[in-house]
């Protein structure tokens, strides 16, 4: 820090006695270090493991009013279905509450009194389908289940009828066969490792440079930067270039365990997922920074920090809730979350394997913000240490 | 213990946080405006897919199946175009999720009673998007066979099972009335176990605990001053956010609000008890606010069922997930407010919660008095 300012004109940027000096620091803070290293990966391999929108090993009740040869068997094809864990079948209508207000069962088949007598006739015969609406994401796929059993049963019974009106063989007029894309198997994984990724980085980079500035502060250790020749554009990227080298190698170990333990490959090119996450990596460190020439106190550091990242980027980034959903006024604040356009990025190359075309608009945003943030908290620098 | 001694704490710890100016409207202000914010934004509603429609046909037929995608209100045609080859293209570019081809003669072949085939592409890699906009499309198109059929069949119905779907607990089946109060916790547990943590490294790292330590206050008088603002604080939280909740987003609490009032109180012993202790292992604020978001907050988000059901996670996290106070306030809180559970309902989870709370707290506590002995 005691360096002379060089002599020569040309402006020099003394940035490597800075990071050098921000380096130190970190390094013999050993649990920080550690945190920051490791955290990223085995966030990942938990959170992996949990992330996940599959309904499987749910439960169903049918409640079998009319209790016939033919409503059994109907039943039946719910006890028989694979894509429930269990199935209750269900002898009054208190038994119903019960299973669903204590969450045993997701939903639960009503079978009425008129039911075998409806379709032995030909007529349309109503099935009442109650489910636990609270997680309406859940209930939705679980009547998907639900109704692609029905639906299979009812295309017998038309067919049925179809052919004692004396008709032929029945077919279904329109053939729709969905052809699923960059995620056959619909993964969750697949589509919310990229997603993580994002997440993580956000966190970890916002979250471990908002203190940076402040604690100089709140420690007076700011005096003796004060008092060096050094400039803010110099401190702000001595503080960061640390953090980033940091940041990318955990960028790194997150993308190895996405392979290793759930199968996300990298479809696009290396050189654009580099250059993509760097320069999140720069606006998100820039933003924490702001966040710590804004903020008087670590504490008010901290709790800024905590509130713009955490729950917007987990929420209107479209890691998880899809951004089209929202409404207008809502979508208009996601454009202020530069983890959306990391995502887009992020998931057009690792999943689609697709080149710059398919993010260009999202990547010159990307960089727009990095631009913001760096010079918005060099600006701030500069006034402070006046 | 002295109530004067503990009187007079209580009065600095006040003085300090309201000289804070820009820590007060973080800590009331901030709750409300992601409240409502996220409460909009948290949805799971899959509405206005964006398609990009390529109708190689034009006749009547194909035409009434784009306009039944659309009057479903589930599609949205974003872009229609006649040339096939460029179909990929909009997947590959985000432009659309989803791309429907229908093919030449696909009039003449429903006219003509022979299967008639449709082609449809998705993106994947929004997965839930997919899988459930596939589903309105079987649905709608199935529908649009039967409609068929029937004309076929002169008017006349072939039978078959109608049904008829009743949504519980919400009806119409949106999602935000399952995230609300998901998020009432979420807010809840950051801002009183941040805090926490917070202010006693603070004291530590400045050095001022020192000063404190030779005055003749007594450690409990301590933990009880350091405690007490933020308890009030986060019950303030609690009434803004529920109130925020019943009265902007016409959520009501069915269940009993004092059963809820208590059963929060329990959980605020854990959420001050994890904060407390965050501060007994770290040396720096930087720390606290490291192992406080890696180890407690981001944990507690995934495994505890706020967005992700915990019956599919593998068994080992779904064990991990008991040990994690806020599943099972989350659960009380979802079973309260949504289904109006009362307490021999949710008893298994009110004593896990008191017990993990009176640990955690006395835990803490006793560690911390021993770091000040």
């Amino acid at each position: 820090m005691k360096r002379q300012r060089p002599v020569y004109r040309i402006p020099k940027l003394n940035v490597i006695p800075i990071a050098r000096k921000e380096f130190r620091q970190i390094r013999r803070d050993r649990r920080a270090l550690g945190l920051l290293l490791l955290i990223p990966a085995m966030m990942l391999v938990m959170f992996g493991y949990a992330l996940n929108f599959d309904v499987k090993h749910s439960a169903l009740g049918v409640y079998d009013e009319d209790n016939t040869k033919t409503s059994r068997d109907f039943a039946n094809l719910f006890f028989n279905s694979e894509y429930f864990d269990h199935t209750y079948q269900l002898h009054d209508s208190r038994e119903m509450d019960d299973l669903l207000d204590d969450g045993t069962v997701l939903g639960v088949v009503v079978v009425p009194t008129d039911f075998s007598e409806n379709i032995t006739s030909g007529s349309e015969a109503p099935v009442q389908i109650v489910v636990d609406g609270a997680n309406a994401n859940t209930a939705t796929t679980v009547l998907g289940y639900i109704n692609a059993i029905i639906q299979q049963y009812s295309s017998n019974v038309m067919a049925k009828t179809f052919s004692r009106l004396g008709g032929q063989e029945i077919q279904m007029p329109i053939d729709l066969r969905p052809r699923i894309w960059y995620n056959p198997e619909l993964r969750s994984a697949k589509f919310l490792v990229p997603g993580l990724i994002a997440f993580i980085l956000t966190i970890a980079a916002v979250v471990s440079t908002s203190l940076a500035v402040v604690r100089e502060w709140e420690m007076g250790t700011v005096e003796q930067i004060i008092v060096s020749p050094a400039k803010p554009v110099e401190l702000i990227l001595g503080k960061t270039i640390p953090y980033t080298i940091i940041a990318l190698i955990s960028t790194v170990t997150i993308l190895l365990a996405g392979y290793v333990l759930f199968d996300v490959a990298i479809k696009g090119s290396f050189l654009w997922l580099f250059i993509v996450t760097f320069v999140f990596l720069v606006g998100s460190l820039g933003l924490g920074l702001l966040i710590s020439t804004v903020a008087g106190t670590q504490q008010v550091a901290f709790m800024i920090a905590v509130i713009a990242t955490m729950l917007p980027t987990f929420i209107l980034s479209g890691f998880v809730f899809p951004i089209r959903n929202m409404p207008p006024i809502i979508q208009a604040v996601t454009y202020l979350i530069p983890a959306r356009y990391f995502l887009v990025a992020l998931r057009s190359i690792i999943l689609k394997g697709v080149g710059p075309s398919a993010f260009w608009d999202q990547f010159l945003l990307l960089s727009a913000f990095a631009t913001l943030t760096l010079a918005a908290s060099s600006i701030r620098l500069r006034k402070l240490l006046q | 213990m002295s109530t004067q001694r503990i009187i007079a704490l209580l009065k600095k710890e006040f003085g300090q946080l309201f000289k804070d100016k820009k820590l007060l409207p973080l800590v009331f202000v901030a709750p409300v405006i992601q409240l409502v914010i996220l409460g909009y934004a948290a949805s799971f509603d899959i509405r206005n897919i964006s398609v990009a429609l390529c109708d190689l046909d034009k006749t009547a037929e194909s035409r009434e199946l784009a306009e039944k995608l659309v009057t479903s209100g589930y599609f949205t045609i974003e872009y229609a175009t006649d040339d096939y080859g460029t179909i990929a293209s909009y997947l590959d570019d985000n432009k659309v999720q989803m791309a429907v081809v229908i093919p030449h003669r696909f009039g003449d072949m429903i006219v003509g009673r022979q299967p008639a085939k449709i082609q449809v592409l998705v993106d994947g890699s929004e997965g839930n998007t997919a899988a459930i906009g596939v589903s309105y499309l079987n649905q709608i198109v199935g529908q649009y066979s039967t409609q068929i059929l029937t004309e076929v069949n002169g008017g006349r119905s072939f039978g078959g099972i109608n049904t008829e779907v009743r949504a519980w607990y919400n009806p119409e089946l949106k999602s935000r009335v399952y995230m609300v109060p998901a998020m009432l916790v979420m807010i809840l547990l950051i801002t009183t176990m941040n805090l926490t943590a917070m202010a006693v490294v603070r004291e530590k790292e400045i050095g001022t605990l020192e000063q404190i330590m030779v005055t003749p206050i007594h450690p409990w008088e301590l933990i009880i001053g350091k405690l007490v603002p933020f308890i009030i604080i986060g019950a303030i939280d609690v009434s803004v956010v529920l109130v925020v909740m019943v009265f902007w987003f016409d959520i009501p609490i069915v269940g009993s609000l004092p059963l809820l009032i208590g059963l929060t109180g329990f959980f605020l012993l854990t959420t001050m008890g994890l904060g407390l202790f965050v501060s007994t292992i770290s040396h720096t604020q930087q720390q606290a606010m490291m192992v406080s978001q890696f180890f407690i907050l981001q944990p507690m988000m995934y495994v505890s069922g706020f967005a992700f059901p915990i019956d599919n996670m593998p068994r080992l996290l779904q064990g991990i997930s008991w040990l994690i106070p806020m599943r099972h306030f989350l659960f009380i809180v979802r079973s309260l407010i949504l289904k109006g559970a009362g307490i021999g309902d949710l008893w298994l989870q009110s004593v896990l919660l008191l017990g993990m709370g009176v640990c955690v707290l006395g835990a803490s506590i006793l560690r911390f008095r021993k770091k000040l002995d």
